[in-house]
């Protein structure tokens, strides 16, 4: 499995590019295998503030749905319009072609609690 | 060679779309004697095209053979967890079939219907008995309308009280539907984690005053009794809130144990799984709801009462919340219940209870070791495996298909999800011990297969009429009609 060390994550099995005050989010490689194949996505609209520890989208697989959750609070300013029509991307491409969200971060320091690659591969081998 | 060498009897079958034959019909009329008229052209039904012309013959084979497809608990054991596949006795059958009750209009006046507002009143009176509420309404269509009718009666109670909480709690351990139901009735919904069992530190972690319920489900998906559940109910209750009980698991507790007795407010029943009515497809459902003493006035309207005249439908209910089904649910079902109280008993009732809990830990105790068992508490009428302790990586899907080889229906899998490729077993008090042990000794050569021979799993089912689906294309990119190819 992969965890590309340029990337932050959250306990939540997100990860999280950071770009100045904009990430970008999407769901782990450990994600999406245990989910197994996706089948729909559900994503915000631009322009909706999130709340950081509230659901802003919903994965669907063959085995069970899951809520995803916002990392930080911030805006909405883009989202992956390709996803819904090609949920398989986050099966694919976790962390490239399967990006879910970008979003403007309301604190940049709300992005000090994440996790690097070596931290979260320690959470999942605990889980 | 003739175009169907090879064929076999299978009862392979087209659609009846693919069947039709331009001008066959399944009708024979004789010719016309009388003069021919013409009526009025708003009432002349414009063309059907492309409906299956087939006679008679045809259409009765092609359901026939459909109807050999099937699989239920009628042609073999049905694991399915949490969802109380139980035998439906035939009696069940005969009483719904009596011209009293089978041919009776829903709008006959409340006179000449007495003997099917008796069973009603009757019904109400047993499933309050059985649970220890005081009062039962008949009316929602199956256990998720029964749910919603629950949080409604919650949410007019607040209201009554004039307060507005906004949160229900619910462990994740729940059906899905339990937080469905909360999110209808406009209630945000916090999830507890559990330990197999919800403890009442994480119940008191989360609770405030603006939580209007806790839905519980007792015993649990997991098939595991709450053991805290008085306690639960008490701290949930100091804080204004109400307990919902999801009652689907009543099998593990009828006869023995009352949820009203326990501190529960409302609980909703499935009959067609713990009275042994049809179930699924073969429905319909049937979810009855008890309530506590405060929530009597918000009941839904009618319910069924009884005076010195006899059994009328009440509808002088202000505070009732309406109206939730069609005239007075699904009354044939209703039949099938009252049916198998009767025949049951307060002992039979018990004893099946008794029998349902003995074969779920039957199950477990023959599976245990080859089978991980993720969750040690004592086992009521369900056990769940993960998918740990199989070999060469093979997964509970590959399980479950592998028994379709074997002549079984698969149990629940992936359900619930606090437990990983969880394999969920109920086989209730129908089943033999012979039956079980057959049901076991496959599951055992499975696990044996998972080691040995693993392709055996993946490649399965090789023994059904189709093999392994593609379920992620059929739910990425479905096909919900069908199409003329030349269209």
């Amino acid at each position: 499995m992969d965890f590309p060390e340029e990337l932050k994550y959250t306990e939540e099995h997100e990860w999280v590019m950071i770009e100045d005050d904009v990430i970008t989010v999407g769901i782990t490689d450990f994600a999406q295998d245990q989910l197994g194949d996706v089948v729909f996505v559900e994503l915000p609209e631009e322009g909706d503030e999130l709340e950081a520890g509230k659901s802003f989208g919903v994965v669907e697989s063959v085995k069970a749905v899951s809520d995803v959750y916002a990392p930080v609070s911030g805006e909405v300013v883009e989202v992956n319009d390709e996803l819904p029509d090609e949920p398989e991307l986050l099966n694919n491409s976790p962390y490239e072609d399967g990006w879910m969200i970008r979003i403007k971060v309301a604190d940049t320091s709300d992005l000090d609690g994440l996790m690097d690659a070596e931290a979260y591969q320690e959470f999942i081998e605990k889980e | 060679m003739s175009g169907t060498e090879g064929r076999g009897l299978v009862l392979d079958e087209k659609l009846l779309f693919e069947q039709s034959q331009p001008g066959r019909v399944g009708y024979s009329l004789t010719g016309l004697d009388v003069p021919e008229a013409q009526p009025d052209s708003r009432l002349v039904r414009k063309e059907i095209t492309d409906f299956p012309e087939l006679s008679e013959i045809d259409v009765v084979r092609h359901y026939t053979r459909l109807s050999t497809w099937n699989y239920g608990v009628d042609s073999g054991f049905y694991p399915l967890g949490s969802c109380t596949m139980k035998y439906n006795p035939k009696v069940n059958e005969v009483a719904a079939r009596l011209p009293g009750f089978a041919d009776i209009h829903p709008q006959t006046p409340e006179a000449l219907n007495q003997g099917a507002l008796e069973l009603m009143y009757n019904l109400q009176q047993d499933l309050a008995e059985i649970s220890g509420f005081p009062a039962v309404t008949l009316q929602p269509a199956a256990g998720a309308q029964g749910e919603f009718v629950g949080i409604l009666m919650i949410r007019a109670w607040h209201e009554a009280n004039g307060r507005k909480p906004t949160k229900v709690i619910i462990p994740d351990t729940a059906h899905g539907t339990n937080p469905a139901s909360a999110a209808l009735c406009g209630y945000d919904v916090v999830t507890v984690a559990s330990d197999g069992l919800l403890s009442k530190d994480a119940v008191a972690a989360v609770m405030d005053n603006d939580v209007a319920a806790l839905m519980v489900t007792n015993p649990n998906t997991l098939g595991l009794f709450e053991s805290d559940i008085r306690e639960i109910c008490d701290l949930v209750h100091e804080r204004g809130g109400l307990v919902y009980a999801d009652g689907a698991n009543l099998n593990a507790l009828m006869g023995i144990s009352r949820p009203g007795d326990l501190g529960i407010d409302v609980m909703h029943f499935n009959l067609h799984k713990t009275f042994s009515t049809p179930h699924g497809g073969g429905g319909p459902g049937s979810g009855p709801v008890g309530v506590a003493e405060k929530l009597i006035p918000f009941m839904p309207k009618p319910i069924v009462i009884k005076d010195e005249e006899g059994y009328k439908l009440d509808y002088e209910r202000p505070e009732s919340i309406g109206r939730v089904k069609s005239f007075y649910g699904h009354f044939s079902i209703m039949v099938r219940a009252y049916t198998y109280i009767l025949a049951m008993g307060g002992e039979g009732l018990r004893r099946a209870t008794e029998m349902a809990v003995l074969n779920a830990n039957y199950v477990r105790a023959r599976l245990e070791g080859e089978y991980d068992l993720p969750y040690k508490q004592r086992s009521l009428h369900e056990v769940v495996f993960s998918e740990a302790a199989l070999a060469n990586d093979c997964h509970t899907l590959d399980v479950a298909k592998r028994l379709i080889d074997y002549g079984y229906h698969p149990p629940t899998i992936y359900f619930p999800l606090v437990v990983r490729g969880a394999l969920m077993i109920e086989p209730t008090e129908s089943e033999s011990m012979q039956i079980l042990d057959e049901f076991c000794d496959a599951l055992l050569a499975i696990a044996e297969e998972a080691k040995t021979a693993p392709e055996k799993l993946r490649m399965a089912p090789v023994r059904a009429k189709v093999r392994r689906l593609d379920e992620a294309t059929a739910a990425r990119k479905p096909k919900l009609r069908w199409e003329r190819e030349d269209a």
